[in-house]
């Protein structure tokens, strides 16, 4: 019995000590790649070639799922407004859900899962094939070369996706509010320009984009350049970025939205 | 820093040791490359070939002992001037390594664009002379996925060349290619060695192939040099080691099984689970 109880606080204390040792490694990782940014930001054509890998390619998933996310907030919204007699409210509805929360949020769950499980894959399968290596012999740092311009390329490409995302929700909304439905239409719109705020909502609202552009390019980059150097490794990494990278997304927007709307 | 060496010699490691976690992998082991000539490390995998080049070119850094390269001590450089060295440095990685997001043409002129500020036309003058050097201008355009081994692994040469480097190191060059890959490789390892004025190091395990074009050998078994000398010394030699090696006997010194218990005792232990 003493002896089970001593594996498993054995086993207990390693697992909790590797992951401290990990993330200790990350927050380094994190400082190099912020320190090598020198070359992604001056030779910024590097950073511009993944933009549009990560960013420009993420376009078409961005804009279907906003419009059908806007599309099926239009119907709920108005399906619950109108038991109030508010159903031309269904503009402020819409427009605060997505640009407070789902905008920034939804975008970038399915960034994580569309650019920086790429990016992981990416980099895991450099180091595998010995192409970090052989840049390092070729006097080249991979993370000033290979990292950071990946990194910087997911944090610029983050909050316009989130922009565009929330965009196309509210012209989703609009349709199937005003167009389908037949809400008034200059109810939807001035309704909509009087209640949002921009420093209150927008302002919040891209803070909130980009505080998760930082932690999904982050990890996935990690994962990346961390990745065991074989298939296994590799596939491995590539979920651990989608699966940490959602959780952080979703436990980061708690503390943010606690942090910018307590009250308000 | 005090100029130590002999100036003939590029690369000296003395009594130099070196271990993954416990496990050693090099133990007391001393090596001299001297300038202008093409040596081969030679040795079963697994005993520590790779591991030279990786102290050599600063990747690693040994446990004790001297790793000196131009006369620099490789683990007392700092990052910026162990990056000076590996500009005059040139590595062939096993499977090339060719960055596969860049076409041919753009794998020659990285370090280029990296190091240099040079112009447009004199880089694509410089790639096309290295392409040209081993016989693939005509694959510039293409991408690394778009090659076979051996032209991949020609490519790989022409990039590592590209700064015309003093040292150039080769994991295992000959490692799964065809008899007439096997052969360009070979004549384009010294070729390019003599008209760079370069000193090469092969790591390998193909002994026929490097003894055509090698100046000296050294054998290496479980961390430590058994037998070294030149390619005739090598044929002739009769070191029970060396010559299971150069004839590719299969039971010897190396031994055909992994250490394990007595074959009787593993039979026993299943047969008393069954």
């Amino acid at each position: 019995m003493l002896e089970r109880t001593q594996t498993a606080l054995r086993w207990l204390g390693k697992g909790v000590n590797d992951r401290i040792w990990r993330l200790g490694f990350a927050s380094r990782f994190f400082l190099m790649t912020v320190l090598h940014s020198g070359t992604a930001l001056r030779r910024f054509f590097l950073t511009v070639r993944e933009i549009y890998f990560t960013g420009t390619l993420s376009l078409v998933i961005i804009m279907v799922s906003g419009l059908f996310v806007g599309m099926v907030l239009g119907l709920q919204g108005y399906d619950t407004l109108q038991r109030y007699g508010s159903s031309e409210a269904l503009g402020v509805l819409v427009a605060l859900s997505l640009v407070r929360e789902l905008g920034p949020v939804v975008a970038a769950l399915l960034f994580a899962s569309r650019a920086g499980s790429a990016i992981t894959a990416e980099i895991g399968l450099m180091k595998a094939t010995e192409q970090l290596s052989a840049m390092e012999m070729m006097a080249v740092n991979p993370i000033a070369r290979v990292v950071a311009p990946r990194f910087w390329a997911g944090v610029i490409s983050m909050p316009l996706l989130a922009a565009l995302f929330s965009a196309m929700g509210v012209f989703g909304g609009y349709l199937v509010g005003v167009k389908l439905i037949g809400v008034d239409e200059g109810s939807f719109w001035s309704q909509m320009q009087a209640a949002v705020d921009f420093r209150e909502d927008i302002v919040n609202g891209v803070i909130k984009s980009f505080v998760f552009g930082v932690i999904v390019s982050w990890i996935a980059v990690f994962e990346g350049y961390d990745a065991e150097p074989t298939a296994e490794g590799v596939s491995g990494a590539t979920t651990r970025t989608v699966v940490t990278s959602s959780l952080a997304i979703l436990a980061a927007d708690f503390i943010l939205t606690a942090l910018m709307f307590r009250g308000a | 820093m005090p100029q130590l060496s002999p100036p003939e010699l590029l690369v000296e490691l003395t009594d130099v040791n070196f271990a993954y976690d416990r496990r050693p992998i090099l133990t007391g082991f001393s090596m001299r490359i001297p300038r202008g000539k093409v040596v081969a490390i030679m040795g079963i995998s697994g005993g520590g070939k790779t591991t030279t080049l990786r102290l050599i070119g600063g990747q690693l850094k040994a446990s004790s002992g001297r790793v000196r390269v131009n006369g620099l001590d490789v683990a007392s450089l700092d990052s910026d001037e162990l990056y000076g060295l590996r500009r005059r440095m040139g590595m062939l990685f096993q499977f090339g390594a060719l960055f596969t997001d860049m076409s041919v043409y753009e794998n020659v002129a990285f370090q280029m664009r990296e190091h240099t500020e040079l112009p447009d036309d004199m880089i694509h003058d410089l790639v096309m002379m290295k392409l040209e050097a081993v016989g693939l201008r005509g694959v510039a355009d293409l991408m690394p996925s778009e090659l076979s081994g051996g032209m991949a692994r020609r490519v790989a040469l022409a990039r590592a060349i590209a700064l015309d480097p003093m040292l150039m190191m080769y994991d295992e060059p000959f490692a799964g290619l065809d008899p007439i890959s096997l052969s360009i490789i070979g004549d384009l390892i010294r070729n390019l060695n003599d008209a760079l004025g370069a000193s090469s190091i092969i790591v390998t395990h193909d002994v026929q192939e490097s003894l055509k074009i090698v100046d000296y050998v050294y054998f290496v078994s479980e961390g430590k040099i058994v037998a070294e000398g030149t390619a005739d010394d090598i044929r002739n030699s009769d070191a029970p080691y060396v010559h299971q090696f150069v004839w590719g006997e299969a039971d010897g010194p190396v031994a055909f099984h992994y250490p394990s218990r007595a074959y009787g005792e593993d039979i026993h232990a299943v047969a008393g689970h069954a």
